[in-house]
């Protein structure tokens, strides 16, 4: 089970990354829980500076921008 | 306008092909963008109401701005989404930390144009700074120029107004960030941020940072691409109102009226845009066709820009954002600041021009 965050206040992009998360772990066949991170002061002190962020069992692995779905996968599999 | 058509699945395409897409774009928007004005007068011709009318005025202005605008903004959004991806906040941190008040503030107003920025990650923005040990008027001085000085306030300027008056707000708008920024460094109001934002400040924690990754230039192609599809499927309506604003100002807006209360000889004009500015609520996209139609009226530059720069600016959501860090003194002090510089701008220019 891949515990993975996705950090952001709730913009069409953090809700995107979400759901790509969601898509990705679903193709790959892997369990994830996904919470998403919606408090500036948690999503400043995660080191995320620019959202959306997404880290995975608690290794932050993207900032800023919607994620590359072919990264996503890597990273959810590593 | 075809590059914006083209959606490649990952890894769709070699690199030398994505070049040769672009190129043969950028050709054909050269080539649609020089038969515009015919195309609007052709429409305005179509529809029943004589072209020298205050309507026909109005709707050709329309029929010319939107698609022109649209066009404008395809080009350089992508091209700074390209050049952006060179460019991120982390980066932008390293460069930053460690340097003086001053050289600080200069550079973090010219990073403030290139660093992707939005104002939804304002916030956890502004802590990576100032955790990072980034003194806070540098890190105002980014805050003010990221929103303000952008590629599509300069592009829209010189696609509308003419490229003195952008140069002339690109300057000005650095110069405000620069100054603005210093002030407040000056001030020492650290105590004025919410109490959280201070113990990290004062080095409790720093958050770690992630590994940036290379990308490859088809990377850089797709985020510019991103970046378009991004602005269009945000700001599109604020353009359009924007523009339909413009072109009733333009049409139906008697010129005598607009020298007497917008003109250089009316002292109280260039607050007064201050003032209407801060609540209004728009970007730059929505802003520009209506400064097009203020000035093409017989309106002061210098109020102008003092209208423009406040709206992009001091806007309530951006304030609301930060209060989230900031204490009210402190948004008090960072508005105050702000339109001090915005009215010094205006006046001055409404006095040399």
């Amino acid at each position: 089970m891949k515990d993975v965050k996705v950090y952001g206040p709730g913009c069409k992009r953090c809700e995107k990354t979400e759901e790509m998360v969601k898509e990705a772990a679903a193709k790959l066949g892997i369990e994830v829980s996904v919470e998403k991170v919606t408090d500036p002061r948690a999503i400043a002190m995660a080191g995320v500076m620019s959202t959306p962020g997404v880290s995975v069992d608690g290794k932050l692995v993207h900032t800023g921008g919607l994620p590359d779905s072919g990264k996503l996968e890597g990273w959810l599999s590593a | 306008m075809s590059v914006t058509q083209h959606e490649t699945p990952h890894g769709g395409m070699p690199g030398w092909a994505w070049s040769v897409v672009v190129a043969a774009g950028l050709v054909a928007w050269w080539v649609v963008y020089h038969q515009l004005p015919a195309l609007s007068e052709w429409i305005v011709s179509l529809l029943p109401v004589a072209r020298d009318t205050h309507t026909g005025e109005a709707l050709a202005f329309f029929f010319y701005d939107v698609p022109k605008v649209m066009m404008l903004l395809t080009l350089i959004v992508f091209a700074m989404g390209v050049v952006r991806s060179f460019f991120s906040p982390e980066k932008t941190r390293a460069l930053l930390s460690g340097k003086r008040e001053g050289v600080g503030n200069v550079m973090a107003a010219g990073l403030g144009v290139l660093t992707p920025f939005c104002s939804c990650s304002a916030v956890p923005l502004f802590i990576g700074f100032v955790s990072a040990g980034i003194p806070l008027g540098v890190t105002f001085s980014f805050l003010i120029a990221a929103p303000m000085v952008n590629e599509v306030a300069l592009i829209l300027l010189v696609g509308l107004v003419g490229w003195p008056v952008a140069l002339v707000y690109l300057g000005f708008g650095l110069a405000i960030a620069i100054v603005a920024g210093w002030v407040i460094g000056r001030l020492h109001v650290e105590g004025w941020l919410q109490d959280w934002v201070r113990d990290i400040h004062s080095g409790a924690t720093t958050p770690g940072a992630v590994e940036s990754d290379d990308l490859s230039m088809t990377d850089r192609y797709r985020l510019g691409l991103e970046a378009v599809r991004e602005i269009f499927s945000k700001v599109w309506i604020w353009i359009i109102v924007g523009i339909a604003m413009g072109a009733l100002i333009h049409g139906y807006v008697p010129q005598d009226l607009m020298v007497r209360i917008m003109g250089s000889g009316t002292w109280w004009s260039v607050p007064a845009a201050v003032l209407m500015g801060v609540p209004m609520y728009t970007n730059a996209a929505g802003v520009i066709p209506i400064v097009e139609a203020l000035l093409g009226k017989g309106a002061a530059l210098g109020t102008v820009l003092a209208f423009m720069m406040s709206v992009i600016a001091l806007s309530m959501p951006e304030m609301i954002i930060l209060r989230q860090v900031l204490k009210l003194r402190l948004i008090a002090v960072f508005i105050g600041v702000v339109a001090s510089g915005i009215l010094a701008v205006g006046f001055l220019f409404n006095a040399l021009f």
